[in-house]
């Protein structure tokens, strides 16, 4: 626990970062750019957990695995988004999610 | 001074958070993205979790940014900026997230959370390593085993999904 430093200031500045991310999903058209988005959010999360176990259930460590996992989630998500990325890419030129409408079978 | 560094940390973190979502070229919102990874990373030293500090540098900013930074390389060029979105679209995704933000943070600010615990938690290795493959109480074995399966289920449908197709 850091002296001076409420649990409340971790909690904004978990939503302040997890509404940004928002915030570049729906604006961005790019898809490695929407995969950043994604990033942003899942770690406002991860800062979230870590918060929470630090000031309110330090005897535990409940939110550190839980953060744990969430990084390694985000591992196998990023290297499946970017091998359809790249496959995408290799079949019609181009990763803008508007001119990704073949992806219909 | 901890409180400077963490003051500076906060502000690095939304600083380049924003510019991550904002820049109009791809490979410097990557570079962003980094500092505010590892951002976080400190701000995980400075609760003293060593441990998932090292993680988040080592997967996130080690292997999460390669990765994004070599697709950017495979699918665009460089000097190349992107559109950037529209006045309607930017403003209207704008009161969406404004609004999010100020009920979240009503939420937050309005709820009673229990006393504050002054109590020193266990972040040493040994610990983390003998919970995660416990089975009793406060273990974490099954969850672990089932993310090292998925690991392989997800590299196995990366090269999958990747592979030039043959039959062409």
């Amino acid at each position: 626990m850091i002296e001076g430093i409420q649990l409340e200031f971790f909690l904004i500045l978990g939503t302040l970062v997890f509404f940004i991310g928002i915030y570049g999903f729906l604006t961005r058209k790019n898809l490695i750019t929407m995969l950043m988005s994604a990033e942003l959010i899942l770690n406002a999360v991860n800062i979230n957990f870590v918060a929470f176990n630090k000031y309110l259930y330090p005897e535990n460590l409940e939110g550190q695995f839980f953060a744990l996992f969430i990084i390694a989630i985000a591992a196998t998500e990023v290297a499946v988004a970017v091998s359809i990325i790249i496959s995408l890419y290799r079949r019609i030129k181009s990763i803008d999610v508007e001119k990704v409408n073949e992806m219909k079978y | 001074m901890e409180l400077i560094i963490f003051y500076i940390l906060v502000a690095g973190i939304l600083i380049s958070s924003v510019l991550t979502v904002t820049s109009r070229r791809i490979l410097r919102a990557a570079v962003y993205l980094l500092f505010m990874l590892l951002g976080s990373a400190g701000l995980f030293f400075m609760l003293n979790f060593y441990f998932l500090a090292a993680v988040q540098l080592t997967v996130y900013a080690g292997g999460i940014i390669v990765l994004i930074i070599f697709s950017v390389m495979l699918t665009s060029q460089v000097n190349e900026k992107l559109e950037a979105a529209g006045l309607k679209k930017s403003l209207f995704s704008l009161i969406a997230v404004a609004a999010g933000t100020v009920v979240c943070i009503s939420a937050i600010l309005n709820y009673n959370f229990p006393a504050v615990s002054s109590a020193e938690n266990d972040t040493s290795m040994r610990t983390i390593g003998l919970q995660l493959l416990s089975y009793k109480e406060n273990g974490y074995a099954l969850p672990f085993e089932v993310i090292s399966i998925l690991l392989l289920a997800s590299m196995v449908g990366a090269i999958i999904i990747a592979k030039r197709d043959v039959s062409k």
